[in-house]
């Protein structure tokens, strides 16, 4: 069946119980993303280590407030378990491989070494409709990486 | 509405009988499952006829309209504007107050920006004020947030009870002197309410103010009359009520289309033109800038032929019959919640709702609809381009189960047993 394709029990087990959720004091940028047509909505904070490193800075926290459906919370929480603890060079080459499986059209399986969980995905990629839900966190992270380093990573506390 | 005349009018038809005119009803979807249609607020669906209409006009009708002696110019036009006589009829209007458009936004925003350029007599300046209200279609609300802001003129809104209704309270201070406009949706597209507009009327004319009504969700499902609903314009759209895409009309008082300015420029629309000066052509050709979408206008022609075969009363009364028991059903679905009248009285034919599973708390549209298509079920999930009405009663989206003259009981058993489903699917 299609649909267990798409409802992978680990997203389901992310969706149940998201990890690193909640939005956290210590951040330098805040992104608000939603997609307009279903009413998903992430607002995601980041937190670099040096923002001198430039690509080269580690992420230290991804932390995030969502509402939407199973797929866009638990892809906001694979997220989270991936790139936290990466540089951000590292994390945008993540979001590369995770973006090209999800424009795949079921065509593919997924780079599991560099992926891990985020291999659960593969089958959304068969429901045009469900790719954006999937994106979502994915779309805001690239964002804040990009909003820290380029506003020279003021620390803010929220 | 009229409930004896509903009475009247019970089981008039037989909607299977009516189901054999819509070909896209045999579809099987997903490994062979029967569809089950329940997206018809979003477009409904369309009979044979209007098809084969526009089939017909194309095979051997087809030319430009208002333009040229010959005989496919002559036929085209004639067919054109007979189905803006058959729609007249059809809300009981002067033809020359019927203005085909694109679509109710087209429509809508035809009339919040001639609102806005018309100066004195009707227009909207600043310092005045313009109301709506938290249930509109985005259709009608960005257009008037847009003329608002170029004129300066302040945006007002009436809200919602927590039953789903109007909240009209405070009518009277909402729509003060200042009032020029009150933009209204006649039904709610999201939460299927239908709207007292007599009353929104009498407020609105006591204060010298026009009333606009979107009726794009009542015109498909009960019988309309311009005269009888009091209004100034109305506007609905061709594919939600048989009709094709690409299709609206606006119904205007033929006293201000004559007076207001026109909206878009170009051929048709015209009387004399030189370079310095331009007369226009009398309405409603004054609104209806370049080719129309003439075969649109003959499909549109042929649906309004086809509803009333069936006779609106009959269909406001089937539909209202069909609502009752989806409600009554929806209701005895545990975990689901209606956002919006929990009655069938004063009520389109649209359902929203919330489901919860006992393992999972909410679950959100988007899943619910996406179990549902897997068992052949279509509904809509989303905002319904009307997001402040989510925002109102605090649910992130809905899911929405809509009919139309197709729709049997059947379906609506289908989609509680599909919610079943999907509860269990997403119980584990
Ligand atoms: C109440 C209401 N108003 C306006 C519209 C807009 O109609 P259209 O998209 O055909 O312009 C819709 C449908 O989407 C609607 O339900």
């Amino acid at each position: 069946m299609q649909l267990e394709s798409m409802y992978q029990e680990i997203i389901l087990d992310h969706y149940r119980n998201p990890h690193h959720k909640g939005l956290r004091d210590q951040y330098q940028a805040e992104v608000h993303h939603v997609n307009p047509t279903c009413g998903d909505e992430v607002t995601l904070r980041v937190r670099l280590s040096d923002v001198a490193l430039g690509e080269n800075a580690v992420i230290e926290d991804v932390s995030y407030a969502s509402q939407g459906c199973s797929i866009s919370q638990a892809s906001a929480s694979v997220l989270s378990d991936l790139v936290i603890g990466k540089e951000v060079g590292e994390a945008l080459a993540v979001h590369e491989a995770f973006l090209e499986l999800m424009q795949s059209r079921g065509e593919s399986a997924g780079d599991e070494e560099v992926l891990e969980d985020a291999v659960a995905f593969a089958g959304v990629s068969k429901f045009p409709a469900r790719v954006k839900c999937a994106l979502l966190s994915w779309m805001a992270l690239k964002d804040a990486t990009a909003q820290a380093l380029s506003t020279g990573g003021d620390e803010k506390h929220g | 509405m009229n409930t004896d005349r509903r009475q009247a009018g019970r089981a008039a038809f037989d909607s299977e009988l009516v189901r054999k005119d819509f070909p896209i009803l045999e579809r099987r979807v997903q490994d062979d499952k029967a569809l089950v249609y329940l997206d018809s607020a979003a477009s409904s669906q369309k009979p044979r006829q209007v098809i084969d209409a526009m089939t017909e006009y194309y095979e051997r009708h087809h030319s430009n309209v208002h333009r040229g002696v010959h005989t496919l110019a002559e036929e085209a036009t004639a067919l054109y504007e007979g189905a803006r006589d058959k729609v007249a009829r059809f809300i009981n209007a002067d033809p020359r107050e019927v203005i085909f458009t694109k679509n109710s936004s087209e429509a809508l925003n035809l009339v919040a920006n001639v609102l806005g350029w018309a100066g004195e007599s009707n227009g909207i300046g600043r310092g005045d004020r313009v109301v709506t209200t938290q249930m509109e279609h985005h259709s009608n609300l960005v257009p008037w947030q847009l003329t608002a802001a170029r004129t300066g003129a302040e945006l007002a809104w009436l809200g919602l009870t927590d039953g789903g209704r109007l909240d009209l309270s405070n009518l009277d201070e909402v729509v003060d002197e200042r009032t020029r406009v009150v933009a209204v949706v006649h039904v709610s597209n999201i939460l299927g309410t239908l709207n007292p507009i007599d009353a929104i009327v009498r407020r609105a004319h006591e204060v010298g103010a026009l009333v606009v009504v979107d009726a794009s969700q009542s015109v498909p499902h009960m019988p309309m009359d311009v005269r009888e609903l009091g209004a100034d314009f109305v506007a609905f759209t061709g594919h939600k009520m048989l009709g094709p895409t690409g299709i609206g009309v606006l119904w205007g008082r033929a006293e201000l289309l004559e007076e207001l300015p026109p909206f878009l420029g170009g051929g048709e629309m015209v009387q004399t033109v030189s370079m310095e000066a331009t007369t226009y052509a009398p309405i409603p050709h004054k609104y209806e800038a370049g080719t129309p979408p003439i075969a649109e206008a003959v499909g549109l022609g042929a649906a309004v032929d086809y509803l009333t075969a069936l006779g609106m009363d009959n269909v406001a009364a089937y539909e209202h019959e069909l609502v009752e028991y989806a409600i009554d059903r929806l209701k005895q679905v545990e975990g689901l919640t209606i956002i919006g009248p929990d009655t069938a009285e004063d009520r389109g034919a649209a359902i929203s709702f919330v489901l919860e599973s006992p393992a999972l708390g909410a679950i959100h549209p988007h899943d619910v609809g996406q179990v549902l298509d897997e068992q052949g079920i279509a509904v809509r999930v989303g905002q319904h381009c009307a997001r402040p009405v989510c925002l109102r009663y605090g649910v992130p989206a809905t899911t929405r189960a809509s009919f139309s003259v197709y729709t049997t009981k059947g379906d609506v058993d289908a989609l509680v047993e599909g919610l079943e489903h999907v509860k269990r699917f997403f119980g584990a």
